[in-house]
């Protein structure tokens, strides 16, 4: 091993900084320096098992091989068991990707992601980054669309739109100039993917954003962050200036004539900026409003012009569809949901992370093959899936199968693949209540079905949970749902209905807890 | 969060100066006022609509809409503490009562030392590792009351706010030069 230095893997993905990743890497330096071992620690993204954080990762002849969940003191524990070469230690769990949580996976869209450093371009190239673009280059526009419309990947944002679609308006749209936007607002409540990618792999994102803009003709595009993401913020606005540097973005791509133009613009706070129309809204510097449609964004967007807005992961899925061709990717899948998802385990969960598996795979296997159920030990009583806007969802149902039709069925949403865990200890009332209390905070104001019913919905979920006029105020509360879900302008108001009326239907007890005698009264009058 | 400049109309007229140039300038520079000063002055916001040519309404409509930007001035180090259902799902609730208890503020409020100014989030994207609470720009998941109390310790005793949150190794690249 003469002169060959050893390569340490300490994450910077900004879960393992919540969980001392930083004091890792500098307890690790210093060991090895008082030990007289020289080695390199490269700071990488995580390889999404969230419970193993902070995971080492040590290179070696036979592969990775991972220790976890490591903490500063640790670190010399793990010198005396030779964990440079590999060695034996409680912490140890083997190679990396012999894992069964990780091994049981598919990762395409996040098939870099924990493994490169996320801000070497020659490490990105070496894993494959780019092939996608270099092969945009040199196709025609309507090639690149029909490659993303064969591979059947679907707006990964909630909505599930065809994407190539949406791309095909955009290209066929005449205007002296377009957009491509990213939504990178990832606000709902148990999703961490786009953050997590890219904080691990943000070169993935750039590309798949130019090749976005290749194919529709666009000469400009922005990403729009959250503030509460400074960590990703960062290493993307590092990225692009790398970008620009080795010339995969600004003027001339690659010595082609090819022009696009990445710019980074942080949200404030707003959820409802996540909503597509409100986020071009908040991009031209205005309350984040929401539009009517008609006009599409694909046709009328930022600044009135024809727009590609996508989300984070459906951009980060398109440099491995132009890098393999539309077929590998639609080969994943069943049904009409095609390709794979990043699913997110998050909440009350033993081993939350990343899951990325092709659709099809059922809530039970996400929930208690990789998950491993709670960290609690109680049982699971529900799930919610889909952000804050999607059902609850009780054990009975565990075995849905994850595509988007399937969900739709159950006002359950796959959205942006966020599922979250409450173990029996959950009062669904109050899981009501902070639907609509959300909803109240969140709304925009522009319609009032959304700003005014969640106001009376919350209030009316308040006299249910004190006892008062329960049945009727249930009936009144499920009327006003059906006005929000029929009359709102956009999801937030149209969706906030989702988790109110899945918990009164799945968990009824919860919304009598005060008033048994009323149900009593109320059976024998019947 | 580096130390807080007190509100200087100069300063704030050099800072849209440096970012008028940028499509869709309001927010950009309201985010780089709060940067230098903690918080939107009132001042700003008839020196914003008269050097972007919007009318005082828009620029405080703007204002006023994201929950992000504050109106007065902050404490030394801000609590964001995520209020979201995953962390709802382990103790988040119990997690603000006790922060609020601690601090003696409600959201929005600022300690009476001027050490902490406490607000709620809905989601810092660590839903894994809930509950989850970033001070300044430095995010910590699974966070106890124990935790809290000695995170807040080491916070109220640091001499200043922390610095930037930069990706380890690395400076962080402000990177205006190739806006339109």
């Amino acid at each position: 091993m003469s002169g060959h230095l050893i390569t340490v893997y300490v994450p910077r993905d900004a879960a393992a900084l919540s969980v001392g990743a930083d004091a890792v890497a500098a307890a690790i330096r210093t060991e090895a320096s008082s030990r007289g071992l020289p080695l390199r620690i490269v700071r990488n993204g995580s390889r999404g098992m969230l419970y193993l954080e902070t995971l080492v990762e040590v290179e070696t002849p036979e592969g990775r091989v991972a220790y976890g969940p490591v903490t500063p003191a640790d670190a010399p524990g793990l010198f005396d068991a030779g964990f440079l070469t590999g060695g034996e230690h409680a912490l140890g769990h083997g190679l990396t990707e012999e894992i069964p949580y990780f091994k049981k996976q598919e990762r395409l869209t996040f098939a870099r992601c924990g493994i490169i450093d996320p801000l070497s371009v020659e490490d990105y190239r070496a894993h494959g980054g780019f092939r996608g673009l270099e092969n945009a280059l040199a196709m025609t526009q309507a090639d690149i669309v029909k490659m993303v419309t064969d591979s059947g990947l679907r707006g990964r944002g909630g909505a599930g739109f065809p994407t190539g679609i949406k791309w095909n308006t955009v290209m066929q749209a005449k205007a002296d100039e377009k957009f491509v936007c990213c939504n990178a607002d990832e606000g709902d409540s148990g999703t961490f993917a786009d953050r997590m990618i890219i904080e691990g792999d943000p070169f993935c994102l750039i590309e798949g954003m130019t090749i976005a803009a290749i194919a529709v003709g666009a000469t400009s595009g922005y990403v729009y962050m959250r503030s509460e993401y400074p960590h990703a913020t960062a290493t993307l606005r590092h990225a692009i200036k790398l970008a620009y540097d080795e010339g995969w973005l600004g003027d001339n791509i690659h010595g082609t004539d090819r022009t696009f133009h990445l710019d980074v613009r942080v949200g404030a706070g707003a959820y409802i900026c996540g909503e597509e129309t409100a986020m071009l809204e908040s991009l031209e510097g205005k309350r984040g409003m929401v539009r009517a449609k008609p006009p599409l964004p694909a046709l009328e967007g930022l600044f009135g012009k024809p727009t590609v807005v996508n989300n984070v992961l459906s951009l980060c899925s398109v440099p491995i569809i132009l890098d393999k061709g539309g077929e590998y990717y639609r080969d994943f899948g069943v049904g009409r949901s095609r390709g794979t998802l990043p699913f997110q385990l998050a909440g009350n969960i033993r081993q939350g992370g990343i899951v990325e598996k092709a659709f099809g795979v059922t809530l039970h296997e996400l929930l208690y093959e990789f998950g491993g159920g709670t960290i609690t030990g109680r049982p699971i009583r529900a799930v919610q899936v889909g952000g804050p806007l999607g059902a609850y969802l009780p054990p009975s149902q565990f075995d849905l199968p994850k595509d988007y039709e399937a969900f739709a069925a159950q006002e359950a949403m796959v959205g942006h693949g966020g599922i979250v865990v409450f173990d029996d200890s959950v009062d669904m009332a109050q899981q009501a209540r902070f639907a609509m209390e959300f909803c109240v905070a969140e709304s925009c104001g522009k319609c009032t079905p959304c700003r005014i019913g969640s106001t009376r919905g919350m209030e009316t979920l308040d006299k249910i949970i004190a006892g008062k006029n329960v049945d009727a105020n249930l009936e009144l509360l499920a009327d006003l749902c059906d006005v929000m879900v029929d009359g709102s302008l956009c999801a937030m108001g149209g969706m906030t209905p989702y988790p109110v009326r899945s918990a009164v239907k799945h968990f009824p007890e919860d919304f009598r807890k005060k008033s048994p005698a009323v149900r009593v009264t109320h059976i024998a009058a019947e | 969060m580096n130390a807080l400049q007190p509100w200087s109309a100069e300063r704030a007229m050099t800072i849209v100066a440096d970012n008028r140039h940028l499509r869709g300038a309001l927010l950009p520079i309201l985010h780089a006022l709060q940067e230098e000063f903690g918080y939107i002055d009132e001042e700003a916001i008839p020196l914003l609509a008269a050097e972007l040519n919007l009318s005082r309404a828009d620029v405080y409509g703007v204002v006023s809409f994201y929950h992000e930007f504050r109106r007065e001035k902050p404490g030394r180090h801000i609590i964001k503490v995520c209020r979201a259902e995953a962390c709802q799902s382990m103790g988040a609730n119990a997690l603000v009562d006790h922060i609020k208890k601690q601090l003696q503020v409600d959201f929005h409020g600022t300690t009476a030392d001027g050490s902490f100014t406490l607000e709620q989030v809905f989601c810092l994207g660590n839903c894994a590792l809930s509950p989850a609470v970033m001070i300044d720009e430095q995010l910590h998941g699974r966070v106890t009351p124990e935790r809290f109390d000695a995170l807040a310790a080491e916070a109220r005793t640091a001499p200043h706010a922390h610095p930037h949150a930069h990706p380890p190794g690395h400076g962080a690249h402000s990177h205006k030069g190739h806006a339109q």
